[in-house]
């Protein structure tokens, strides 16, 4: 963890970069903040690195590539396949970037740790695989697995895609992941079961965006449920339908570009598994067309805005039942 | 027990005349079902003129007050409801609520006091209340200075009333001046704030000013380089607005709601406010 | 004073449902709480506070003003709002109770926001002292007492017990319509001394907020630091969302294809087009939009509210927001106190 903030410092010191992108220390350990770091100083008093670096740090890079000098970033594996995205799709200047790729081991929640029973922690230690917090009740200690966000359970690689340099040994693609169990679960569920399923989630939205405005794969200048003469941009719902379409018409819009980076489940202050749409995308993309991940290379082509003759024909929705 | 009427719902009024004042400019008169004016305003307030499915909008009010049996709005296509207010024809009816804001104090600061208007563009509607509402009092007030100017000569508001009434009236100076030369055109040619200065006014003067942003800075600027204060500075704004009941939030600047502690500022209030209009 | 065996909870709740709509704070599926309209079998959560503050019952996320109906050149109003009846609110928290005071304020000032007050003279709010507060609680900062808590009736959990206190009229009518054990007073005492230790180690409680008022606001809103806090911020409106004090709202019109329904619904001064108009917007950037919400807050409203500060302290923002940026954050960083 000392590793990260030493190459921080040592890029800005040797002028590799003027700033620094990264997180910020808060008040309790566990509520650090992606911030631009422009000094030495600033980086001795405020960097952090630790198991509660979820925030991906790569979206904000479109703005940041963007100003004067060269900005250096450090990407965990997962925040790596939404750079080499969001690069595909010419929204980060990869010349005024320098990526330090990060392994990692999964990242915490405290919103799952507090779920576990611990309640007011005003402090988080490392020690070994648990973690040990200071309460407003006593010292509680939870094991570091049982505290990992919902993504970093079901982690899909621990490989950084691109990087100009890599902090420890670079992990690979973890082919194991479950990630579509879920998925599964959900497919096998009658048409009717389901539905409800997600009317439960789903009913639980307070459209306060934050799904969308923290996901790579939207990066639109001006996204069509904030542009008034679409007629789709109601702010809130008249009927639960259109809380329904606005995360159904967003999950057709990052398909195939989607990375699985999980930052919508993470940012739901409702804890809706908004994850699980894309997965679903994504399973199926993996059926019709072939496994392919978003943001893994920079020569793919994502197979939804790719033709070829082996295309799979709309008719598969029917072939393969309405109950799919 | 029953709610009193919310203050959110309008009531149902119909537009009786439109009129062309520029290619993007049009005045609607409206009257209210029963066919009388909807309600009374003091020159400088606002209403919410709405469509049902298109939206509501608030609009400065043109018409002068004493004007007893319409309101009139002179309103420029720029957005969802304006433009369908432009496709409308008479006969249609609208909704209306209202009055909302200060207003400017015609009854109070300004009697007696000699008086510059300076206004640019569609700017010119809030103004037309005041001016018109003080051509109606005339004795209560001492000279009157109108500067006014528009791209061309075509985007002067309402030309035919300038050039009819006010230019003809004792003791009413009409200075009309448009951005770049144009054939038929004997006036000044120029922008507003520059005209402000050649003019050169005297400093006894209370200004009423209301045009874009661009164009009261450097009006301003030029009038206190004339020796002009800005508590003698008055001006309007114009803010998204929702409810213009000072709840709905949009129109928060610092601790004032523009809906319903303005729209109508003196300068110098303003110096204590941050620059967010 | 009035008392209750806890394990009689479901009685009183089913007691109250018969005086108009119960709500209480039960656990939704994924163990999150809200305000949930009680039926039996609904049990109260365990958790100290909901994500959606109480603030919706009164001024709901969406709420129907008024309908047209439109025919040719025609234009027909058709009110047919919503009239509220009598209903329960229990378990509010001392932070949120405190929040109805702010949103009053805003709402009931003139011209008063009938639907808001149809629904307040409706309702009857029964708090509950905070047994458990979160490292994210803050109301000491704002003089509120959580093991004190207003509302028309009070309630304290004191080990089996169920102890209630009516503070109002309507209070009073509502316990005395209830068959319920007398208690003295001084049961809930222990409970209160108790509850008060934790509220004394809360580690933002005696958040400093000098310097946060009308007289300063042309200092606080040209700080430089406002360009570094709001540089991570998303945009999103959780903030807003959650909290219980936020009360902008936008009001649109959904055309159903038989007529138009007029309705308001929650909006925030964190999104890029909250003033937004057709010539462009006086905030068009995210420094503007967070500056907004925070000096609203802090100062603007204070300003016009005999200092009145727009928090109550309950942490929402403090948990919920993604990128861990919050009033505390922006009250350290600006304020005079420690940073």
């Amino acid at each position: 963890m000392q590793e990260v903030m030493k190459k921080a410092l040592e890029l800005l010191q040797n002028g590799t970069v003027s700033r620094i992108l990264g997180w910020k220390t808060g008040d309790f350990f566990y509520d650090l903040t992606p911030a631009v770091f422009e000094s030495a100083e600033e980086v001795e008093k405020d960097f952090v690195f630790s198991p509660f670096c979820g925030a991906n740090l790569s979206k904000y890079l479109i703005k940041e590539s963007r100003k004067e000098g060269k900005i250096a970033v450090f990407l965990k594996p997962c925040d790596s396949y939404s750079f080499v995205q969001l690069l595909k799709e010419h929204r980060i200047i990869r010349d005024n970037v320098y990526v330090v790729g990060v392994a990692c081991d999964g990242m915490c929640d405290i919103e799952k740790m507090k779920e576990l029973g611990v309640k007011g922690v005003t402090a988080v230690r490392e020690d070994g695989e648990n973690l040990v917090c200071e309460t407003l009740y006593g010292e509680k200690t939870v094991a570091r697995k049982d505290a990992l966000l919902e993504r970093c359970v079901s982690c899909k690689s621990k490989k950084v895609v691109m990087f100009d340099e890599m902090l420890g040994e670079n992990g690979e693609e973890n082919p194991e992941s479950h990630r579509f169990d879920k998925v599964a679960e959900l497919e096998a569920m009658t048409p009717d079961e389901r539905f409800a399923f997600w009317q439960n989630e789903l009913s639980r939205c307070i459209r306060c965006n934050a799904c969308r405005n923290v996901c790579p794969a939207c990066s639109c200048e001006k996204c069509v449920f904030d542009n008034a003469n679409s007629g789709i941009a109601n702010k809130a719902a008249v009927t639960s339908f259109e809380e329904q379409n606005f995360h159904i018409i967003r999950a057709f819009h990052v398909a195939s570009r989607c990375t699985d980076c999980g930052e919508c489940s993470r940012v739901c202050p409702q804890h809706i598994p908004l994850h699980l749409l894309n997965r679903k995308f994504i399973k199926d993309i993996n059926e019709l067309y072939g496994e392919y991940q978003a943001g893994a290379d920079m020569d793919t082509k994502p197979p939804l805005m790719n033709f070829t003759k082996d295309d799979c024909e709309p008719s598969i929705v029917h072939e393969r039942g309405g109950d799919k | 027990m029953t709610m009193r009427r919310d203050p959110l719902i309008p009531v149902v009024a119909v537009v009786t005349d439109i009129r062309r004042d520029t290619p993007d400019v049009k005045t609607f008169r409206v009257v209210g079902l029963d066919g009388k004016k909807p309600f009374t305003t003091i020159p400088g307030q606002c209403a919410f003129l709405s469509m049902p499915g298109i939206g509501e909008a608030l609009f400065s009010v043109t018409s002068s007050p004493t004007q007893e049996d319409y309101l009139e709005f002179s309103i420029k296509k720029c957005g969802c409801v304006t433009s369908w207010l432009h496709a409308i024809e008479v006969g249609q009816q609208i909704t209306v609520r209202g009055p909302y804001g200060n207003g400017f104090p015609v009854d109070t600061d300004f009697v007696g006091k000699d008086l510059l208007f300076v206004a640019g563009g569609i700017g010119l509607a809030p103004l037309r209340s005041v001016i018109n509402y003080v051509r109606h009092y005339r004795d209560r007030y001492g000279k009157v200075d109108i500067v006014y100017g528009a791209r061309t000569k075509d985007d002067l508001v309402d030309y035919e009333e300038i050039k009819n009434e006010w230019c003809k009236e004792d003791g009413i100076n009409v200075h009309l001046t448009i951005d770049i030369q144009q054939e038929g055109w004997d006036g000044n040619v120029g922008f507003v704030p520059n005209y402000v200065k050649e003019l050169g006014f005297d400093t006894n003067k209370t200004v009423v000013m209301c045009g874009p942003p661009i164009m009261i800075k450097f009006t301003l600027a030029g009038l206190e380089e004339l020796g002009f204060k800005r508590d003698q500075v008055y001006t309007t704004f114009e803010l998204k607005m929702k409810c213009a009941l000072g709840k709905c939030g949009r129109c928060n600047i610092g601790d004032k709601y523009v809906c319903k502690d303005g729209p109508v500022f003196r300068l110098d209030q303003m110096a204590q406010l941050p620059d967010e209009y | 004073m009035k008392k209750l065996s806890l394990s009689k909870l479901n009685e009183l709740f089913s007691a109250l449902s018969q005086k108009g709509e119960l709500y209480i704070p039960a656990d939704e599926k994924n163990g999150q709480a809200k305000f949930t309209l009680w039926q039996e079998g609904l049990s109260m959560t365990e958790n100290l506070n909901t994500v959606r503050s109480a603030k919706d019952l009164f001024f709901p996320q969406v709420e129907q003003m008024v309908d047209f109906k439109v025919s040719g050149k025609e234009i027909e109003i058709v009110e047919n709002r919503h009239t509220a009846e009598d209903f329960i609110i229990f378990g509010v928290r001392a932070c949120d109770a405190k929040s109805f005071e702010i949103l009053d304020r805003v709402f009931l000032s003139e011209p008063v926001d009938t639907f808001y007050k149809e629904r307040r003279d409706h309702a009857t709010v029964v708090t509950l002292a905070c047994d458990k507060p979160e490292e994210t609680c803050f109301c000491t900062a704002f003089g509120i007492d959580a093991s004190n808590p207003a509302g028309d009736v009070s309630a304290w959990k004191v080990g089996e017990e169920l102890y209630l206190r009516a503070n109002t009229e309507k209070g009073e009518k509502l316990l005395s319509s209830l068959n319920l054990e007398d208690a003295d007073e001084s049961a809930v005492e222990e409970t209160k001394a108790e509850i008060k230790k934790t509220l004394e180690k809360l580690p933002f409680g005696k958040l400093n907020l000098n310097g946060f008022d009308g007289e300063h606001l042309m200092e606080k809103f040209n700080r430089p630091e406002w360009a570094e806090l709001s540089e991570a911020c998303l945009g999103c409106g959780t903030c807003t969302f959650v909290c219980p004090t936020c009360q902008c709202y936008d009001v649109k019109d959904f055309d159903t294809g038989s007529g138009v329904q007029r309705y308001r619904c929650w909006d925030s001064c964190m999104y890029s087009d909250f003033t937004m108009m057709a010539h462009g917007t006086n905030r068009p950037t995210q420094k503007e939009r967070f500056r907004q919400r925070f000096m609203h807050k802090l100062v603007y409203f204070p300003s016009n509210n005999d200092g009145i500060y727009g928090c109550v302290g309950c942490g929402r923002c403090l948990q919920k927001c993604p990128i861990h940026m919050n009033i505390v954050k922006v009250a350290k960083t600006l304020g005079e106190g420690e940073k």
